[in-house]
């Protein structure tokens, strides 16, 4: 729905599938309860269906984890981490994807609680450029977001943020090399 | 010329009659709270009234029925049209939000829910199952997210936020003064007043609505029940205070 989004790592259709089941959760419950689906009560039922898939033989289990951030009105703003063991757990600041153990201890320098969109939007640009592996091949990284700035609902970032905080963050993995070197 | 066979087995079966007397349908009816309802918002709140008058044609069933159910703590339902119906829905409802309750609040607030989530719970069995129910309910409530809100559900499973409403047979004879007489944000005690004196007026007119007032009022501190017996309703044009009964010998 518009106010919960999601991002994936691992096989890229087991994530479309995962996004695709979370669209159907939020679709049904705005059809009978006639709200938004709360983040508790989405993450809980995306939990249930990953969790369906390790407890039969006859299906294997999601080869996808995936991040979902969702607003609340309870709740507020709100990050989910999804696994495939069926693991859903709340999170302050989460990592998924091959980099991830050093992107975590990134996000573990950084003072969440005090962080603003714009801010968090620079920083997640810097993990992900300085953790990404240079041996792999170039790449595009995408923002999105949900904040006060984006109305509550899930969005691409801005192109002009976007640019701002990819060059920010090339810009400190040179000043990294040089320091390196 | 019965017009519907199954439901007047119903009825007669209810009443012990044999089917084949051919007793015409309208002249038995099933158990309808023939009601005066309504509910409004005021500054801070929202307050519901009813009757209390049951009515199965012209025999009065209970004259002291409750026709204000407890949801949960903070969200109650007005009920009219058929008995039987309401107190389904009302069960059928409570029992969904207490389950989505579970899931969604767990620890925090056990007893309160969101009354637009009671409310499109209510409007969901009203319109999957309106050919087979007759019930007109007004959930009234208040919470932390959109405060004290008035929804009503009508007989054919529709749902609108409104700042007041009245329903129930008895409703057809106040609508024009509940029109005229509305003011946004009355303070608690101007609210319920207001209630009290619609409901007195159209039990005054309606046959099917009569015997005491019943109000609750939601606000943020929690709910509370009141009762208007006849005596301390207002009265309207012509009519004859009540006369004190006695009872065993003492004044009442």
């Amino acid at each position: 729905d518009r106010h919960a989004g999601m991002a994936g790592t691992g096989l890229a259709p087991d994530a479309r599938q995962i996004v695709s089941r979370a669209r159907s959760e939020c679709a049904q419950y705005l059809s009978f309860y006639g709200d938004r689906i709360p983040a508790q009560i989405l993450a809980d039922r995306m939990a249930h269906y990953m969790h369906l898939f390790t407890l039969y033989w006859s299906v294997r289990p999601f080869g996808a984890s995936s991040l979902m951030a969702v607003k609340d009105e309870h709740d507020g703003y709100a990050l989910y981490l999804l696994e495939p063991s069926g693991e859903c757990q709340r999170y302050h600041g989460a990592a998924i994807g091959k980099g991830r153990q050093a992107a975590k201890n990134e996000i573990e320098k950084l003072d969440l609680g005090n962080l603003s969109a714009a801010e968090a939007v620079r920083h997640v640009a810097r993990i992900v450029y300085a953790t990404h592996d240079e041996k792999d091949k170039e790449f595009e990284c995408e923002l999105s977001w949900i904040c006060d700035a984006s109305g509550g609902e899930f969005k691409r970032v801005p192109k002009h943020v976007v640019d701002e905080a990819v060059e920010a963050a090339k810009a400190a993995l040179e000043s990294d090399d040089e320091m390196d070197a | 010329s019965f017009q519907d066979d199954t439901a007047l087995s119903t009825t007669m079966a209810a009443y012990g009659v044999p089917p084949a007397l051919g007793v015409a349908p309208e002249m038995m009816e099933e158990i309808s709270t023939g009601t005066t309802i309504m509910a409004c918002q005021y500054d801070g709140g929202v307050v519901l009234g009813a009757d209390s008058r049951t009515s199965t044609g012209t025999y009065v069933a209970n004259r002291a029925s409750d026709k204000i159910t407890m949801v949960t703590d903070n969200v109650w339902m007005c009920r009219s049209g058929s008995a039987a119906d309401t107190q389904n829905v009302c069960a059928y409802v409570k029992n969904l939000t207490e389950e989505h309750n579970m899931q969604r609040r767990g620890d925090l607030d056990p007893g309160m829910a969101d009354v637009k989530l009671v409310a499109n719970l209510t409007m969901q069995l009203a319109y999957k199952n309106k050919d087979k129910l007759s019930a007109g309910m007004i959930i009234g409530g208040w919470d932390a997210t959109l405060g004290a809100q008035v929804y009503g559900i009508p007989l054919g499973g529709s749902m609108q936020r409104v700042p007041f409403t009245v329903g129930g047979s008895g409703s057809a004879y106040i609508y024009g003064w509940c029109d005229n007489t509305w003011r946004e944000n009355m303070t608690r005690e101007e609210a319920e007043g207001w209630v009290a004196r619609a409901i007195s007026l159209a039990i005054a007119r309606d046959a099917s609505s009569g015997g005491v007032v019943r109000l609750v009022t939601i606000h943020s501190k929690g709910s509370s029940r009141q009762m208007l017996e006849p005596k301390h309703q207002s009265l309207c044009e012509s009519e004859l205070p009540v006369i004190p009964r006695k009872v065993g010998g003492v004044v009442g």
